[in-house]
Formats: structure tokens, C-alpha cells, sequence
């Protein structure tokens, strides 16, 4: 039994602590040659010329007011998506509508990216090409700022609002018959009872999520805001974790990188403990 | 107006509003397909939304015969088949131990490995380690790291956990040996779960880039999403200079990268259906404990 528990232990081992053994070059004027042992120490050095950067503060600001947008967009699409859904009483269509709204999330940001390519190129993107085709302008949505978030923040509730109504379609399920039957005994429209009986019996389900996501702030994922940005747009586009990626691999610069990957760490870590713990508090819902 | 007709209407409505999501969902492969399948000449003058014009394969047959594309697919077929392998024994590895009661060191063991889900080191000493380990630019940089998920893990030590007790017990009173029990009781009667899990890591591995941009170096060992990226990134850079007036560079034909979309998904779309009965219990398993 432990032989085989020892394989995967030694995965951790290595793959998981082995990166955090790594971060102390945060704290080293780290060199290639000299290796992370080798490398000279440097106390928080790294932290005040990261402090000091510009554009630290602007992938900040940035990877908080993707998050915020997202949240604040995609968030409500899967409530509503799964609260019609659950209406519907052909089982068919209801099956069919689910299987397609689950793939995109099942598509990677790559492909992703060249299909938000396809529709929004300024040249060459089928919506540019029908508004040209009315007489009107056409939009820079990938390279002007204000068009290029709007398809960001579009590109996400196409992506993942579908996969979110399973979670609210599972809760769904648990709701008691008879509260319906009850209600139409007294003659509630079905209006009324989506808004008394539907939503509050998700409504734990809805606030759990809502305060698991908002611990979430500062975690990025790396694949969207790398694939769908682009230089045009970094002022916006430039996150935390494509910032990481930028200095890091692509200039070389180690223990700038390192210093902002453990502070984008330490803060996440704060923001989850600290959102688990209300949630747990809230609705006695947590991951821990 | 009657219960009933209201009732009618409202059915509809709704039935409308989802049609519409599904439709928005679909719209955008739509095009891509319609692109894919059009003549250049139809593309570039704006006339293809949703159905294809001028419909032609050529898009598909040059495709198929880039044999630099069709390498990276075969490898990234081979790469997804090994890595989600690999991934389930690992997980399994380390699941079934961990829900015997009696482990000594189960707790520890659990600390160790969720902590991982909370706290890692981060790209850069990830990098490093990789590249202490000699492991950069080769086919095992894209394996190994993501061997178990934690997430994962937890989803089937709870599954496990739901097993009766009993089962494995007259199994071994009937002289099953640890090891047997996993395989002939245990496993096939979580078919369902690692159906979802397989399903999760075989997408994971897919879908994944990430790594490959970080670690591969050698064309012969791009997956097909960094070999995608390439000819995405390529649409950028000359969408941005040409708005700054330079010339235009070398670029892909809109049909040709249409189609290698399209190439790329379709494996994705083949497995997905036969699974999603099981995933969707999977993903509900995981929100209840996870």
C-alpha cells in the first residue's frame, strides 16, 4: 500500500515542493551559472525595485479589474441560463441545449483565440465585414482599448456561462416538488415562482460561489489574456500572470519574476483563506 | 387571458431565450466552418457569415497534406493518450491508500497534498526545476508536471469513500489480495468517475499551451495548440502593422486557418458526447465535497 502511495508522493515531492524550494530566488540575485544555492542573497532588494516598477502596478490593476469585470458579467449568465433551463419542459431540447452550451468550455483559449480572430479581425472579422457591408464604421475591437474589453469579457461568458448552470441545475435538483405544487394551490404565477421558490433554493449555491470567486481576484489564468491581448492593448491586457511570463522567460529577468509570481501567491492564498472562511461563515459552505 | 395560454406563452419565451443562448453558442463554429469550407475569394470580399460560399475543400485537402501538421497531430494525440494514462494511475495511486482508515500517515499525507492546491512556486522556479532536471524541450516537460491534480484526487477519494466497506471486506475475507480488490472490485465500480476524470485530464492536455510555450523548443515537438497559437499570433503582428502602415507579411489564407481550427477541435467534439453523462455527475461529486 505505501509502495503504491510512494509514486505519487514523489510526484508532490518533486513536482510540487520542488518549485517551492525555488522561491527563494525571490530573495537571491539569482545567476544562471551559479545556480539557486549559489546565487548571492539579497533580502528584499527584489522587492522594492519590483515595488518601484510601473508596470507591476498596471498588470495589478489590470489582473483585478479583469477578475471584477468578469465577475460582474459572466457571473449572473449561468443563474439565469440554468434558472430557464430548469423551466423547460421538453426533455429533448433541454438535453440538446445542454450538450452544445457545455462545449465551449471544453475548447481551449488557443482556438478560442482564432476564432475571436475570425469575428472581430479588424481586416478580416466577420462582424466588421457585415457592418462595412451597412455603411457603418468598423470597430477596432482587438487593438483599441475600450472594444478590446468588451470582447474579452464577451469571449468569457461564451466560454464558461453554459459549464457554470450544471453546479445551479445540481442544486436545483434537491428542491422539493410539493413547494411548487403548494404554490400553485394558491395561484402563484410561474414568474412568482421562479422569484420565491426557484432562486432562494439556489441562492446558497449562488453565494458560496460569489465569494469563493471574489477570493479568486488576483489569480489569473494565463492562456485568455495572453491569447486575446496583444501589444495594442497591454495597458490592459498585461495581467499578472502574462507580466510574470514577459520579464521572466522572455527577458530573462528570474528574480523580478519570482518576487511578483510569490506575491501574486501569498496575496491569492490571503484572498481564498479569507473568502473560504466567510463563505464557511455565511452558508456553512466552503472548499476547505 | 387563461392559465393555460399563459402558461403557453411563457413556455415559449423561455424556450426562445435558450435557443438564442444555443444559437450564440453555435454561431461563432458556424462561421468558422463556413470559412473554412468558402473560396478565398469569397472570404475576402466579406460574403461568408454562416454558410460557407462558393463551398470548396481545398482548405481541408491542404490540411491533410501538410505533413508538419499532421506529425503535430498524431503527436499530440499520443502525448494526450500517455499524459491522461499516466495521470489516472498516479491518481488512483494515490487515492485508494488514502481512503483506508487504518494508513498510518493518512493525515499527513492529505496536508502535504493539499497544500499544493493552495500554494505553488510559480512559473519561474517551476521553469528552473525543469531545467535542472534536463527536462526542458523534451516530451516528458509536458508530462510529468501535471501528473495528479489535487482536485482530481479529491473528487475520487470521495468517490471511493462511497463504496461500501463491506464489499472490499468479503473480498478479502474471501482471500483477495489488496491489490486485486482495487482491480476487479473497486475500480470497475467507479467506472463513472474516471470516466469524468479521463475526460478532464485528456481535455487538460489538450487544451494545454502553456507548458509547451515554456518548455519546447524543437518544432517536432510542438503540440498542435502551441503549432495553432503560432498561426493566430501571425494574424496579430500583421494586424497591427498594418495599421501602422507597414507591409503586409507573408500571411496564412483565412480558409486555411479556419480549417486548421476546425482540425484542432474536432477531436475534442468526437470523445465529448459519449462522456458527458458521466462528467456531469463527476463536476456535481466535486462541488458537493470539493
Amino acid at each position: 500500500m505505501y509502495a503504491l502511495l510512494s509514486l505519487p508522493l514523489i510526484y508532490f515531492i518533486i513536482f510540487r515542493y520542488g518549485p517551492m524550494y525555488g522561491v527563494q530566488i525571490a530573495f537571491k540575485d539569482f545567476n544562471l551559472f551559479q545556480g539557486i544555492g549559489g546565487s548571492e542573497w539579497i533580502g528584499f532588494d527584489a522587492f522594492r525595485e519590483v515595488f518601484n516598477m510601473r508596470e507591476f502596478y498596471t498588470s495589478l490593476r489590470n489582473t483585478f479589474m479583469l477578475n471584477f469585470l468578469d465577475l460582474v458579467v459572466s457571473f449572473p449568465a449561468p443563474i439565469i441560463l440554468a434558472i430557464m433551463l430548469y423551466e423547460i419542459k421538453s426533455a429533448w431540447f433541454k438535453k440538446i441545449s445542454q450538450t452544445i452550451l457545455y462545449i465551449p468550455h471544453f475548447i481551449s483559449w488557443v482556438i478560442i483565440g482564432g476564432i475571436v480572430y475570425q469575428l472581430f479581425g479588424n481586416q478580416s472579422g466577420m462582424i466588421n465585414e457585415v457592418l462595412q457591408g451597412l455603411g457603418l464604421n468598423p470597430i477596432p475591437f482587438l487593438t483599441e482599448k475600450g472594444p478590446w474589453l468588451v470582447t474579452y469579457l464577451f469571449t468569457g461568458v461564451w466560454q464558461s456561462a453554459g459549464w457554470g448552470t450544471i453546479l445551479y441545475l445540481a442544486a436545483l435538483t434537491g428542491v422539493n416538488r410539493e413547494l411548487f405544487e403548494a404554490a400553485e394551490v394558491d395561484g402563484a404565477t410561474r414568474m412568482k415562482k421562479i422569484w420565491y421558490i426557484t432562486l432562494p433554493s439556489i441562492k446558497p449555491t449562488i453565494v458560496t460561489l460569489l465569494i469563493l470567486n471574489l477570493g479568486k481576484m488576483v489569480s489569473i489564468g494565463f492562456d485568455r489574456p495572453y491569447v486575446i491581448g496583444n501589444t495594442a492593448v497591454r495597458e490592459y491586457s498585461d495581467v499578472l500572470s502574462t507580466f510574470v511570463y514577459r520579464i521572466g522567460l522572455e527577458s530573462g529577468q528570474y528574480t523580478l519574476a519570482t518576487v511578483v509570481g510569490l506575491f501574486q501567491a501569498v496575496v491569492g492564498l490571503v484572498f481564498i483563506l479569507g473568502s473560504n472562511y466567510i463563505s464557511k461563515k455565511m452558508t456553512g459552505n466552503g472548499i476547505i | 387571458m387563461s392559465e393555460r395560454t399563459s402558461n403557453r406563452i411563457f413556455e415559449i419565451v423561455i424556450v426562445t431565450c435558450v435557443a438564442l443562448f444555443v444559437l450564440f453558442c453555435l454561431a461563432p463554429f458556424l462561421h468558422v466552418i463556413a470559412v473554412s469550407l468558402s473560396s478565398n475569394r469569397a472570404i475576402t470580399s466579406g460574403e461568408v457569415t454562416i454558410f460557407p460560399i462558393e463551398l470548396n475543400w481545398n482548405a481541408y485537402i491542404q490540411v491533410f497534406s501538410d505533413n508538419a501538421m499532421i506529425r503535430s497531430l498524431g503527436y499530440t494525440v499520443i502525448l494526450t493518450a500517455a499524459t491522461t494514462a499516466l495521470c489516472m494511475l498516479f491518481t488512483i495511486a494515490a487515492a485508494y491508500p488514502l481512503t483506508k482508515g487504518y494508513l498510518k500517515g493518512r493525515k499527513t499525507f492529505m496536508v502535504i497534498i493539499i497544500i499544493t492546491m493552495f500554494f505553488s512556486g510559480g512559473i519561474i522556479p517551476e521553469y528552473l526545476l525543469m531545467r535542472d532536471l534536463r527536462l526542458l524541450d523534451s516530451t516528458w516537460a509536458l508530462i510529468l508536471p501535471g501528473l495528479v491534480s489535487p482536485f482530481n484526487l479529491i473528487i475520487l477519494i470521495s468517490f471511493f469513500n462511497n463504496i461500501p466497506q463491506s464489499l472490499e471486506e468479503s473480498a478479502e475475507i474471501d482471500g483477495s489480495s489488496f491489490f486485486r480488490t482495487l482491480v476487479s472490485i473497486v475500480l470497475p465500480l467507479s467506472m463513472p468517475v474516471l470516466a469524468t476524470l479521463a475526460l478532464f485530464y485528456a481535455v487538460g492536455r489538450w487544451n494545454g499551451f502553456q507548458d509547451a510555450l515554456m518548455y519546447i523548443n524543437s518544432p517536432e515537438l510542438y503540440p498542435l495548440q502551441l503549432k495553432l497559437f503560432q498561426m493566430v499570433q501571425n494574424n496579430m503582428v500583421s494586424e497591427l502593422t498594418q495599421m501602422e502602415g507597414a507591409s503586409r507579411t507573408a500571411l496564412t489564407p483565412e480558409s486555411l486557418k479556419a480549417a486548421t481550427v476546425i482540425f484542432a477541435t474536432v477531436p475534442i467534439l468526437l470523445v465529448y458526447p459519449w462522456l458527458q453523462k458521466y462528467f456531469v455527475s463527476g463536476v456535481m461529486l466535486g462541488a458537493v465535497k470539493g
